[in-house]
């Protein structure tokens, strides 16, 4: 039987803010346990949580960003429910009236086709704080850093076919909340998770399958792999006769598997009702125009712009654009060379990108400023270096040798284009491989290759190949 | 001293009758002897107290002395005060002690006031006898042998017995009202929104709202100016201005017009205290008020409404006190269920737990729409009952409740009948209005309150009505043999 694969995604994206969403502690990442948790996120007896605005800023961005509605009044919610790590016994979230409504994207698929993916909902709501198993014997330590920390949760339509999909919709999702610039996206330390429902169905068929919900995925690999895993532990289970149950499942990264957690039976009422401690959020007209205003140009206008006006392929287009950090640096790069679009774009998404990928920078913390790259690809462009070179001067820099200039003077990698120069390389190459000349005026063409090489070599790389070609070939001719 | 109002005391003490230690010395020393008798007090805070006195003393020596200041007041345990234990009348809060402190407090303590100490009352404010309380019943000052209503009951009783000039109460139900009404003190729950909740523990926070409990109305005027205001810490407090609740006491009644709902008179009403309230309302007519009877067509649906929706949110309210960062934990927990069960079961008492199940019955898949939803709506009929009526009325008058101060144990194993103590004050919280009880008579030697219901914000008008009526009756100055 051929099986169609159904997704949807849950992503958890971590609001920017500086504080907390219902206190004022601080939101930054990796500080000692409970030192920036103060009596609201403790959930002390009394307190009461207090909105923080920039939060629902962000969320009013993100339904810009999307196209979604967002909501002119929305409730917060209070979800029940008892663990360690949750302080109040209740989490802070939206039910029913979200912030943010139906919305949509589009996502460009393997073959280049492009496929539009609906949003559901993205609503606010706080995250809970770290249960560590790890460092106390026989005992659970809870750390309430995280607790209270701002999250947008995106909720999609089952519209995914493919893990290749959920991915190419998750990368979206996370290129966009980093261009508008309310979640770092830095997915190491949560700030960017998913859940993946999934569920397999008979094709053609238009009833839904049972799902899985595979909870907290924080990379674009293990996605892709744990539905793979997901989606094949279905089809098995269906085709041996079986009956997949309604579950949520966890996926074990070391050894690359899914597990259940909780079935549906065990799963927990979580009591929703509004939260009586907080008011209605009511959005006006004149509030959204303001935000809209602060949006930067978004993933989607900045790629057709690309391909407009630096006649780019889609594809490089769309990998240049894929985080705004990557973005302003290539129209940086392509500034300061003077407007040399297609070797910028060849440039940053080749050698550049393969450095930092190797080493793991971040593009922002380049060793290679765009400026610098800018400068060396000018140099390029006006014959001073060939491309060759360029990759020594390159990797140079890289080494924190200076910029282009400076590296070409103290390296002596200036082009050679004085034709005289050249041409007594020529001569002295011919003059000391007659039998070579002699096979080439004899027809074997393929020669031709070994005197560039032998007057490259000779020049060390600098001399200019295109007149070493130009003249190599009138004086082969004899 | 003892029998001085608010107002009295702080002449007295700007006039250097007496010092603020003297008085808080004198205070201390009644709570010591007759605290036994009405066990008003969970905590007696001697030390702090009398430091405070010190720095009152100080500021008043300095000429910076405001109306509260050097004021020893007892403040209901219902309130977080820093470095002092805060039980909520719980076994789940007996090891609590607040690292912060409450708005209220915090502005009493601004105003230089001197906390004598926390008072006893119902384990989470859930009760109308006090008598659910962990720290053992409150006894009523005018009948040791009675309750003194609840959830207050140790603020109203503290008051009653001149073991404190003032107390803070906080009044979901009729929680400040009911139990002024069974002491004969005047008690005063402000508009929901108008004091700050942060720093008070919570059992129903829609409905929740402190006030004042006083032996007057100029001094629960005295205390509002102090408590009242917009909190950037509570998102449902009022950002409106907060007048001066002294200024208007005496205006004249001329021309107010009360509203009489029927549903308030009729059955179930002790014709006693029927009579009693009858007799004020004559009263008000000689001070040239006129009278109109009015009808509020749901009351009958306010307390069914208010069991649905004060469970609901204290069934959410209270799943922090869970045994793992604070508060009673059980001993040597097998893992982490054992843990949240047994410190419950064993920490929450049986009101408390009564009222979780039936809030957590309410909101569960499946009944949410036919409780939770319901009441949410039938709370909005009730609340128009009210708009309609104060289309027509200045301020509506009732019982506080239909009988007087009940016998200690006589309706413990009844809830239903115990749920009944708060018919008449259950609708006010509900609607979020501002509603008063003060002394007006006496039924077998035993107070009974009248209840001023007032619109929205009104709390200045309801003031100076039960000024007034204060100036031409004396209930209010009643004492209890006991404790005069």
């Amino acid at each position: 039987m051929e099986w169609e694969v159904v997704i949807g995604l849950e992503i958890h994206a971590q609001l920017a803010t500086k504080s907390k969403i219902f206190s004022g502690a601080s939101t930054a990442y990796g500080a000692e346990p409970n030192t920036q948790a103060c009596a609201v996120d403790l959930g002390l007896p009394g307190v009461l949580p207090v909105l923080n605005h920039e939060a629902v800023q962000m969320a009013i961005k993100f339904g810009l960003a999307t196209n979604s509605h967002v909501a002119p009044r929305s409730i917060f919610a209070r979800k029940n429910y008892f663990y360690p790590d949750l302080p109040k016994g209740y989490q802070i979230s939206q039910m029913d009236l979200p912030i943010v409504g139906e919305g949509s994207l589009e996502i460009r698929l393997e073959d280049g086709t492009v496929k539009t993916i609906g949003i559901t909902r993205a609503h606010l709501e706080e995250d809970a704080g770290k249960s560590l198993h790890e460092d106390f014997q026989g005992m659970t330590g809870i750390d309430l850093n995280r607790a209270g920390t701002p999250l947008l949760e995106i909720v999609s339509e089952p519209d995914m076919r493919s893990a290749k999909e959920a991915v190419a919709y998750m990368k979206k999702i996370h290129s966009i909340v980093t261009y508008i610039d309310i979640c770092d996206g830095n997915m190491q330390e949560g700030s960017f998770r998913c859940d993946a429902n999934v569920s397999v169905r008979p094709k053609g068929q238009q009833e839904l399958g049972t799902r899985s919900e595979l909870k907290n995925i924080n990379s674009f690999r293990y996605v892709e792999r744990a539905i793979n895993l997901e989606v094949e532990r279905q089809i098995e289970i269906i085709e041996d006769g079986g009956k997949v149950v309604q579950e949520t499942r966890l996926y074990d990264v070391d050894k690359n598997e899914t597990r259940s957690m909780r079935s549906k039976e065990e799963a927990n009422d979580y009591r929703y009702f509004p939260d009586p401690d907080l008011l209605p959020v009511e959005i006006d007209e004149k509030t959204i125009d303001a935000v809209r205003k602060t949006l930067p140009e978004l993933p989607d206008a900045k790629q057709k712009r690309f391909t407009s006006e630096f006649s780019l392929s889609d594809y490089d287009a769309e990998v240049l654009t894929s985080t705004r950090q990557m973005a302003d640096y290539f129209e940086a790069v392509v500034k300061a060379s003077g407007g040399e679009a297609k070797l910028s774009a060849n440039w940053v998404s080749g050698a550049l990108t393969g450095s930092l990928n190797k080493e793991s920078i971040d593009i922002e913390n380049s060793p290679v400023s765009a400026e610098m790259l800018g400068g060396m690809i000018k140099r390029i462009a006006d014959n001073t270096i060939s491309g060759k070179i360029a990759k020594q001067v390159f990797e140079a820099m890289w080494q924190g040798e200076g910029d282009a200039d400076s590296v070409i003077e103290s390296k002596g990698l200036k082009q050679v284009t004085d034709s005289g120069a050249i041409e007594k390389i020529v001569d002295e190459i011919i003059a000391n491989n007659q039998g070579q000349v002699e096979q080439y005026r004899a027809g074997k063409e393929k020669v031709f290759g070994f005197f560039v090489g032998q007057v490259m070599k000779a020049s060390q790389g600098k001399a200019n190949p295109a007149q070493v070609n130009q003249m190599l070939k009138e004086k082969l001719k004899g | 001293m003892h029998n001085k109002t608010l107002s009295e005391l702080s002449a007295a003490l700007k006039a250097g009758e007496f010092s603020s230690t003297e008085l808080t010395q004198s205070y201390l020393n009644r709570i010591a002897e007759l605290d036994t008798h009405v066990n008003a007090y969970i905590t007696v805070s001697d030390e702090s107290a009398l430091m405070a006195a010190k720095a009152a003393d100080q500021k008043i020596a300095a000429g910076e002395a405001g109306p509260l200041t050097g004021i020893p007041l007892a403040q209901k345990d219902i309130f977080c005060s820093k470095g002092v234990k805060t039980s909520c009348g719980s076994k789940m809060l007996d090891s609590f002690v607040s690292p912060y402190n409450a708005t209220v407090i915090e502005k009493f303590n601004q105003a230089g006031s001197v906390m004598l100490g926390k008072t006893n009352m119902d384990e989470f404010a859930m009760g109308s006898s006090n008598e659910t309380s962990f720290y053992g019943a409150v006894k009523n000052p005018w009948n040791t042998d009675k309750v003194p209503g609840g959830s207050s009951g140790g603020s109203a009783a503290a008051v009653a017995a001149r073991l404190a000039p003032a107390s803070t109460g906080t009044d979901t139900g009729g929680s400040i009202r009911q139990p002024a009404s069974l002491c004969g003190i005047t008690g005063l729950k402000p508009t929901y929104g108008r004091v700050s909740r942060y720093g008070m523990i919570a059992f129903a926070s829609s409905l929740d709202q402190a006030g004042p409990m006083t032996r007057t109305a100029e001094d629960a005027a005295l205390m509002l100016n102090c408590m009242a205001g917009f909190d950037e810490r509570d998102s449902t407090s009022a950002q409106r201005e907060v007048p001066d609740y002294t200024a208007n006491l005496s205006d004249s009644l001329d021309g107010l017009t009360i509203g009489l709902p029927k549903e308030y008179f009729g059955e179930g009403l002790d014709a006693s205290v029927g009579k009693a309230v009858e007799e004020a309302i004559a009263e008000y007519k000689k001070l040239g008020a006129t009278v109109k009877e009015i009808s509020l067509p749901n009351t009958h649906l306010a307390v069914p409404t208010y069991y649905v929706v004060a469970p609901a949110e204290c069934s959410s309210n209270l799943s922090r006190f869970d045994g793992v960062r604070f508060g009673y934990r059980c001993d040597d927990p097998i893992d982490l269920e054992d843990l949240y069960k047994r410190s419950r079961g064993e920490g929450f008492g049986s009101e408390v737990k009564r009222r979780i199940m039936i809030g957590t019955y309410a909101l569960s898949a499946g009944y949410y729409d036919a409780y939770y939803i319901k009441a949410q709506q039938l709370r909005r009929l009730i609340s128009d009952d009210f708009k309609r009526a104060f289309e027509e009325v200045d301020v509506i008058m009732g019982p506080t409740a239909p009988e007087p101060a009940f016998g200690l144990g006589e309706k413990s194993d009844d809830p239903i009948t115990m749920y009944l103590s708060d018919i008449y004050t259950i609708a006010a919280n509900l609607a979020g209005l501002p509603g008063m009880s003060v002394p007006a008579g006496f039924v077998n030697e035993m107070p009974v309150g009248l209840q001023i219901i007032g619109n929205y914000f009104d709390e200045a008008r309801l003031l100076n009505v039960a000024h007034r009526y204060q100036q031409v009756t004396d209930w209010h100055q009643h004492a209890p043999a006991q404790f005069k």
